[in-house]
């Protein structure tokens, strides 16, 4: 490598860098006021896109391209900063005493219907964007041509910085916003209005995104794929920065900036995995992030979350009565119908292993994902690669997920809250950019296809059979374990860890264990995935996958047992039968999570036990009340 | 015999305050000792030095003999120390019952059992504490809906389940009318008589501490002012000056 | 006693289950300083919260210049010019000392003399020394100081001070009780809440004894310095 590379690679990495810090500022200022962590962060970047990319050529027509092309971005920031404005007011507003779960699903219901919105407007096909007048050519740095666009991106980032730095530190705004991200409760007290300085906040880190996205057509087109790379591209930046750390951001930028510059170079195929692992990293050895500070205390309040307990077993006759229909179902039902349910009873297991670890112990996953590909990628890989018979790899595949499990919990399980979620994430997308890259063994893009029971099992009811009998068991002892000293302990983990630790309970290896085991049943969840649909792709890994997975505990209702599977059911039947009829179930489904959160946060089951229209059934506390403080 | 509980120059700062520094006591068997002081004088610090939520600075805390100081709470808990919080901190979502049965499992070992069923582990056990602090017919109330006063009980009854030699009760009787504050004090002293068990306990009525403490503490600005009997500290004139505030001349 | 500025009648307050406040009574004149004594978790801090509009489990009525502020949020009550220090002081970190009173800043209602960080650095002249540091650098007493200071900036009708000398060495009571007296002679109505009775005595009128969330005596500072029985009985040994 001789030095007018180095510098090149150098420029470029600094060039990308700006580009992240100008999505990520947003991210972060948003996350510093209002402690929600907005996924829809990213959409409001695609939308800026495709917004400045709408207007350009009229306002170029009007105004001339010198100042014409500047103009339309910054029309399109505006615009989206409104949109922004929209988000806040008509739902995050009434969030911010919510829990964490319910804030990322809100926004990320947001994400879904922005990306069916788009297509609805502009339609599937990408639209190359103009290259701005006078910045078309390329300068000569050190021998070798750099774009005159890149260098002009390179200012941009800081530039930025010294704009949001000034307004930050320089005006009465900036110093309330500060004070607010300090101690909200406190700006409250001294007659700062939150409401207003709430809104203008997510107006300023909307417009940030959409200028960020207007920016950036002359280096991509828009597409309606931008929203999920960006927003994990700026999570990781927030995150390695320190949520809510402007100066923090802008660190994370370069560094990440210059990682995917030179780490091209030398592992070109996993720029997205030594990214992330960067990231993991940085947290181990600050888990705030390098300038971020642990979560302040908002209020002086003292009642304490609602914790809610399991609701008691249910009576044995209406689990007997359900399970006598799933027995007889093949008989009389036709086969399409016994394949969606046993769909249906996998993803029950899925979203009941993730519901153990959310609802019983405090853990909030965001990447669940990550070990039911994981099942389904060593099942398939298994019989493929090396001839296991199918129904060992079947069983064997989820002990690789709970051992994977075991690992990964032994180091994020010690955070909480909205950073173990995150880091979650990241691990999930760490393995999905594996399936994705490594293809040899995982077959990339395309999968692994071809893989089913051998014989007998094949068939439609032998399978849904082996699925109830094998899931069917794996969701039995979850359900024992949730009313068993190992998950009784777990939830006086999430009760108080300060008690737990005073009776003697090694809280953290509890933990770890909790999540091994949701990790091993998501695992098995996905090697009967994998023989149901006869293969596998990097879908299974999505960040789609996980959040179907907290979809359906949010639909059958967090806090009560059965609500996972009363989701799971509802949520694939809801799809199996709506999809077709629409071009936009993304819309659809994003439409049902936010009237969920915001309106029936307790779900079906919650709803029901409230109700208390069965005596057997008891009436419990729902997730904590969404109290109208702030607003 | 020598004591039970030996703390000798124990020191604490942080970030350059020093919030407790060269404090020295010491508590024998089936004695309730007090630490008392105005806030600020490290009385919580001290407190929670001893039971492990906070690694001392300096100083050596002998419990029997071997010396406990950093150790993690939990470790000090096997050694024989249960403790009650100010705030109390009990699991919200569990009966009361389950709430001693908790402590229980952890106490015998099966807080990593699949297949029994939790509520059922020692139930007996369980209700036994209970009722000897007064809280059986309580017992299958979801403690997120005790009043305060049985909520303190609760935190009583899960300190006391695995029979520790030493009971740590921070502000115990906070937020207690008079008449619950007697009660809990009564039924502890007499637990301490039956079961000689020691009793280390920081409280700001001062009527609870003259009547139950046979030896008490007083710190001020993280400093012990002066240690002895309940007489002996009443008649204390540095620490009536504490109490009651300096004169402020100047302001005059 | 003049027009009052602050009367709360029947307050009851809660912490979840437990009912921290009963049926507390109280009235802060114009142009007065009263004290409510107590010891700690007497519920005198609940009472301040529950007047700034800081908890949500509560009845009874708070009335600030006339006007019921019950339903009201903190930012609006402190509009109306109630001001609160809580005991706890929340500076904002990361805000220098000129930063922190910025965020406190509100033109008065009236057409008094408004504070000026120039005019508090002559109340508190540490401050002024130290007004380019992060106030979360602040010693204790300092940081007394920056917080009484910031609700100040408000230039409120009333304030609502939580143990001003809690934690602090005795010369910076002094200073702090100095402060008091010098707002009071500005004609500021100021509620106070104290475990030292002698600090009490030398800035208050009146003084509410507080304890365990009722009021059990009232009445002027000097007939309770002179009573042995309540001092006994609800403040110390």
């Amino acid at each position: 490598m001789d030095l007018s590379f180095v510098v090149n690679q150098v420029l470029t990495g600094l060039a990308g860098a700006s580009s992240l810090f100008l999505v990520a500022s947003g991210l972060t200022l948003i996350f510093g006021v209002s402690r929600i962590v907005n996924f829809a962060h990213g959409s409001l970047f695609m939308l800026g896109a495709y917004a400045a990319v709408t207007i350009y050529g009229p306002v170029v027509a009007a105004l001339g391209p010198a100042i014409g092309p500047w103009f339309a971005m910054l029309c399109a920031a505006l615009a989206v900063g409104l949109v922004g404005v929209a988000i806040e007011v008509l739902i995050l507003r009434r969030l911010y005493h919510a829990p964490h779960m319910l804030q990322i699903l809100a926004t990320f219901g947001i994400v879904l219907i922005m990306q069916d919105a788009v297509v609805l407007i502009w339609g599937y096909d990408q639209i190359v964007g103009p290259r701005i007048p006078g910045l078309r050519g390329a300068v000569t740095i050190f021998g070798l041509r750099f774009p005159q666009y890149e260098l002009f991106m390179l200012f941009a980032g800081p530039a930025v910085f010294v704009g949001l730095w000034l307004l930050l530190h320089r005006t009465r705004w900036g110093t309330l916003v500060r004070a607010a991200t300090r101690d909200r409760e406190m700006a409250d007290i001294l007659g700062v209005d939150q409401a207003k300085l709430f809104t203008s906040v997510f107006f300023l880190g909307a417009a940030l995104a959409g200028l960020a996205g207007g920016l950036q057509l002359p280096r991509e087109p828009a597409n309606i794929y931008l929203d999920v790379r960006v927003i994990l591209e700026a999570f990781v930046v927030t995150v390695i920065g320190g949520l809510g750390s402007i100066g923090g951001a802008l660190l994370a930028s370069i560094l990440i900036g210059l990682l995917q510059a030179f780490g091209i170079l030398i592992f070109p195929k996993s720029t997205l995995v030594l990214v992330f692992a960067v990231m993991a990293i940085v947290l181990m050895f600050r888990p705030w992030g390098l300038l971020g500070r642990p979560e302040p205390q908002t209020t002086s309040d003292l009642a304490e979350t609602k914790a809610a307990p399991p609701d008691r077993p249910y009576a044995a006759h209406l689990v007997v009565a359900v399970l006598a229909v799933l027995m007889v179902l093949p008989l009389f039902a036709p086969d399409y119908i016994v394949k969606l349910s046993t769909q249906a009873i996998i993803f029950g297991l899925l979203a009941f292993s993730l519901n153990f670890i959310v609802a019983t112990g405090g853990i909030l996953s965001f990447g669940h994902a990550a070990f039911f590909g994981i099942g389904a990628y060593t099942a398939a890989i298994a019989v493929k690669n090396y001839g296991v018979p199918a129904g060992a790899a079947l069983l064997a595949a989820p002990l690789i997920a709970g051992v994977v499990a075991l690992g990964v919990g032994w180091f994020i399980v010690r955070r909480t809250g909205i950073y173990l979620a995150m880091l979650t994430l990241a691990f999930a997308q760490i393995v999905w950019s594996v399936a994705f890259q490594w293809v040899e063994l995982t077959g990339g893009d395309n999968g692994i296809v071809g893989v089913w029971m051998p014989g007998w099992a094949s068939a439609t009811g032998a399978y849904y059979y082996l699925t109830l009998a094998v899931c069917g068991t794996a969701i039995a002892v979850i359900w024992r374990a949730v009313f068993s000293p190992f998950g009784y302990t777990l939830r006086a983990g999430r009760d108080s860890a300060l008690r737990c630790d005073a009776i003697g309970i090694d809280l953290r290896r509890h933990r770890v264990l909790a999540f091994a085991l949701a990790g091993t049943a998501a695992g098995l969840a996905g090697s009967s995935f994998m023989f149901l649909k006869g293969g596998v792709d990097p879908s299974l890994l999505s960040m789609d996958i996980s959040a179907d997975a907290l979809i359906m505990s949010l639909i059958g209702g967090v806090q009560t047992v059965v609500g996972p599977l009363v989701g799971a059911a509802a949520f694939t039947f809801l799809k199996a039968y709506i999809m077709p009829l629409t071009d936009q179930w993304r819309l659809v489904l994003g439409v049902i999570i936010i009237v969920l959160v915001l309106a029936f946060p307790r779900g079906i089951v919650g709803f029901v036990n409230a109700r208390d229209w069965f005596s057997r059934t008891v009436t419990r506390s729902p997730i904590p009340a969404v109290e109208e403080r702030t607003a | 015999m020598s004591a039970l509980l030996e703390v000798t120059g124990l020191a604490k700062s942080f970030g350059g305050v020093r919030a407790v520094r060269d404090v020295s006591f010491s508590l024998n068997r089936a004695e309730m000792l007090a630490i008392i002081g105005p806030n600020g004088a490290g009385k919580s610090t001290c407190f929670n030095m001893v039971g492990g939520q906070i690694r001392p600075g300096a100083g050596s805390i002998m419990l029997e003999g071997e010396n406990i100081a950093g150790l993690m709470p939990r470790q000090i808990w096997r050694r024989g120390v249960g403790r009650t919080f100010q705030i109390s901190a009990t699991f919200m979502s569990m009966t009361v019952r389950e709430n001693v049965q908790m402590a229980l499992m952890s106490h015998h070992g099966r807080i990593r059992a699949l297949l029994p069923l939790a509520n059922r582990l020692y139930a007996e056990e369980a209700v036994a504490i209970l009722e000897r602090i007064g809280l059986a017919d309580r017992r299958d109330q979801m403690c997120g809906v005790l009043a305060y006063g049985d909520l303190k009980r609760v935190e009583l009854a899960v300190a006391i389940a695995h029979r520790p030699k030493l009971l740590l009760m921070d502000e115990p009787t906070a937020g207690m009318s008079p008449s619950e504050r007697e009660a809990l004090m009564q039924l502890t002293a007499s637990i301490v008589r039956e079961e000689g068990m020691a009793v280390l306990f920081t409280e700001h009525d001062m009527d609870v501490v003259f009547a139950h403490a046979a030896h008490i503490v007083v710190m001020n600005r993280g400093a012990v002012v002066t240690v002895g009997t309940p007489a002996e500290v009443r008649d204390n004139s540095e620490v009536k000056r504490i109490y009651l505030g300096g004169t402020l001349e100047a302001a005059h | 006693m003049g027009e009052a500025m602050l009367k709360i009648t029947g307050l009851n307050a809660y912490y979840g289950r437990a009912h921290i406040l009963h049926d507390v009574d109280l009235t802060l004149g114009r142009g007065e300083v009263v004290a409510l004594l107590g010891r700690n978790g007497a519920g005198k801090s609940t009472i301040m919260k529950s007047a700034m509009g800081l908890l949500s489990g509560r009845s009874g009525r708070v009335e600030f210049r006339g006007r019921d502020v019950g339903a009201l949020r903190p930012y609006r009550i402190s509009r109306l010019g109630l001001a609160y220090v809580p005991e706890d002081r929340r500076i904002f970190s990361g805000l220098t000392v000129l930063e922190n009173l910025e965020v406190g800043r509100r033109a008065p209602a009236d057409a008094s003399k408004p504070w000026t960080p120039e005019r508090l650095f002559d109340l508190f002249p540490n401050l002024g020394e130290r007004r380019d540091q992060d106030g979360a650098r602040l010693s204790g007493g300092e940081q007394q100081m920056l917080t009484v200071g910031r609700a100040l900036m408000g230039n409120p009708l009333a304030i609502l001070l939580d143990e001003p000398s809690e934690g602090l060495a005795p010369i910076i009571v002094e200073q702090m009780a100095r402060a008091v007296k010098t707002l009071k002679d500005e004609g500021m109505s100021i509620l106070l809440s104290e475990q030292n009775l002698y600090f009490a005595h030398a800035v208050g009128d009146r003084a509410y004894v507080v304890d365990r969330g009722r009021i059990r005596y009232e009445g002027r500072l000097d007939e309770i310095m002179a009573n042995d029985e309540i001092r006994r009985a609800h403040l110390a040994v």
